[in-house]
């Protein structure tokens, strides 16, 4: 699109940007599909983004290695490549590194330098906690602790690619149409409140959680104290990072089912939450006591992926779009319909699922996604 | 009417703007595009009283600040369909998104189906120009917010057959304007800046000729729509938020 824009467009406005872009496809088969989805329909969101930011999320990436961690590591600075790995193997069996394949791209002239590492564990090195705490805590050692180094993505199976450009940019860069996935979230930044940079594009992943976001969250500072009283630590230098550690507290060390989950980021009303029938009343009392720290204010549309689940959900007033789409076992959620229907002309199912209710779409169902457009 | 056609694959939006200006240029027209995916502002600015027919997907935006086309969609709209408009009619085989007709001024919106989010926001009219929002469906949340006039009309038709409306927040910082729905509705879900009484007779000449366009653009018997009983929904106040900063009184709406 943007070379077509460059031409056509004699006033040099194409610099209409509003908004950011989300989007997600997951085939509930578990079956893989390439990045073409993801790019086309984020090319068909362009005028949302505005080159500052984008990324990719992708599950069932490295499927000869699923029994490995994969970790996508960012070197802003080469110094910082062998402090970087000289940590990683002393807390992780290093089986495998290397350079990310990247190829030139115009838009970027010094881009970071990326590698890519497959983690195992050694026996005995985890004491009195479990793996993924043992995990999380390596990532916010590195993300913090050592200057220049930053992880995209530490998963089984699943890798995060960012950077700082447009959405075809940053898939060029990767050379993405080399991987194929069940699930690809994607994301096109327009910055508001924080700087963009090649960390600070979406998605940010933990474990095998990524998330997308388009809003911004005004709840940030609230969040971030609470969170950091459970050992998250902030890096990123942007509000969407809470989601994603909200999301891990909640649901991986809190156990809660991700429809709860959703209900304590984006709970109703406290006059909705009167009408409700009695055990739902107090099951919606307690979160809201319980999690208030962690309600997120201000606008959003959302989207979670973790192994397994695609997840969308909107702030509790819509103040931003998403809308789903259906075909057979795909699923497709967007910040607008056009770039689903650009995708897959022969929609069975199109609507726009209400503000705070969650929209989940699990590998194997054959259910279709909750929620219903006259809510 | 001379004919115009535009296939709009892989054409970006200000191409086919520039597109549409030129044709409608040209005098009364009919401008058929096909193959639209998200192009943006299409008709947006337009005076001429061109029809243009869209299929495919328009993006956001459609027909902000026109004054004279005729836009019929076959597809769904997105966000912000009838943006300021000012006069002239949009119709849409399907559904809108969020923020239909926001902040219109002037002109017909029929939606054969749903609507999302703050449908109407903060339509204005005066007593020379006044601007209809007709929905087929039903509408999500804060229908009719900050309305300060024109007409809002929710027929409920589509809504699976039960005919109850689930939109929240109705007539929020409504403080002109009028809203009629028809379909269950229960008393919380009307904000409290609007006062809810039947339509009636005297409601007719409001909703007769709207009704009867409605029903002859998508094929529906006037006559039906016109029996369906109406909630009609006035402003509690001429200005909710008086009282927002100062002391004093709300100024009462009067009685119509």
């Amino acid at each position: 699109m943007k070379d077509i824009e460059r031409y056509q467009n004699p006033y040099h406005d194409e610099k209409v940007h509003e908004a950011c872009a989300i989007f997600g496809a997951m085939a509930k088969s578990g079956k893989t599909f390439s990045a073409e989805f993801a790019i086309r329909a984020m090319s068909n969101m362009r005028e949302r983004g505005t080159g500052l930011g984008a990324g990719f999320a992708v599950y069932g990436l490295y499927p000869e290695m699923k029994d490995l961690y994969a970790a996508h590591v960012m070197y802003l600075d080469k110094a910082a490549i062998e402090s970087t790995e000289e940590f990683l193997s002393s807390r992780f069996q290093l089986v495998y590194k290397e350079e990310m394949p990247t190829r030139k791209v115009k838009a970027f002239r010094e881009p970071p330098t990326f590698k890519r590492y497959f983690l195992g564990l050694r026996d005995g090195q985890i004491e009195d906690e479990s793996e993924e705490d043992y995990i999380v805590r390596q990532v916010m050692t590195i993300n913090n602790e050592l200057a220049g180094s930053y992880v995209f993505s530490l998963g089984r199976d699943m890798g995060v690619f960012k950077g700082l450009g447009y959405p075809e940019d940053i898939a060029e860069f990767f050379c993405l149409e080399n991987y194929r996935g069940y699930i690809w979230t994607a994301h096109s930044r327009f910055p508001t409140n924080t700087p963009g940079w090649w960390g600070g594009a979406h998605p940010f992943s933990l474990l095998d959680l990524s998330v997308v976001h388009n809003g911004e969250l005004s709840s940030y500072g609230i969040n971030r104290r609470y969170l950091e009283q459970s050992g998250y630590n902030f890096s990123l230098k942007t509000d969407t990072e809470v989601v994603a550690y909200a999301f891990d507290l909640l649901v991986r060390r809190h156990h809660l089912p991700p429809e709860v989950a959703a209900m304590a980021l984006a709970p109703p009303f406290w006059d909705e939450i009167d009408r409700r029938e009695a055990e739902e009343r107090s099951l919606l009392l307690a979160l809201r006591q319980t999690y208030s720290s962690l309600l997120l204010n201000g606008p959003f549309a959302i989207i979670i992926a973790r192994h397994g689940e695609m997840i969308g959900l909107t702030d509790r007033t819509r103040l931003r779009p998403l809308i789903v789409g259906r075909k057979g076992d795909m699923v497709f959620l967007s910040s607008e319909e056009s770039a689903i229907r650009l995708v897959e002309p022969g929609l069975e199912e199109v609507f726009s699922p209400c503000g705070g209710e969650p929209v989940i779409s699990r590998l194997g169902t054959r259910e279709a996604v909750g929620g219903a457009i006259n809510c | 009417m001379t004919e115009f056609k535009i296939n709009a694959s892989g054409l970006g939006y200000h191409s086919l703007n520039n597109l549409i200006k030129e044709y409608s240029a040209r005098g009364p027209g009919n401008i058929k595009i096909e193959n639209v995916f998200g192009q943006r502002y299409i008709g947006a600015g337009l005076e001429s009283k061109v029809r243009i027919e869209i299929s495919g997907t328009p993006g956001n935006d459609l027909g902000a600040f026109m004054s004279g086309p005729d836009i019929t969609v076959y597809g769904n709209a997105q966000d912000g369909c009838g943006n300021t408009m000012d006069g002239g009619r949009i119709v849409i085989h399907g559904s809108a998104g969020d923020t239909v007709a926001l902040a219109a001024r002037g002109g017909q919106l029929f939606v054969r189906d749903g609507v999302g989010y703050r449908a109407g926001i903060h339509m204005k009219g005066d007593t020379t120009k006044s601007p209809a929002l007709v929905i087929g469906g039903s509408a999500q949340d804060f229908l009719g917010e900050y309305l300060a006039g024109g007409v809002i009309v929710v027929l409920g038709l589509s809504h699976d057959g039960q005919r109850r409306h689930h939109g929240r927040f109705i007539g929020t910082g409504m403080h002109g304007g009028v809203i009629y729905i028809s379909g269950g509705l229960e008393e919380h879900q009307i904000a409290g800046d609007a006062v809810a009484s039947k339509a009636g007779e005297a409601d007719l000449v409001t909703l007769e000729p709207l009704l009867t366009d409605f029903a002859g653009v998508f094929g529906y018997d006037k006559e039906e729509l016109l029996s369906n009983h109406y909630l009609k929904l006035l402003p509690r106040y001429l200005r909710p938020y008086a009282r927002l900063y100062a002391p004093g009184g709300h100024e009462t709406a009067p009685d119509r």
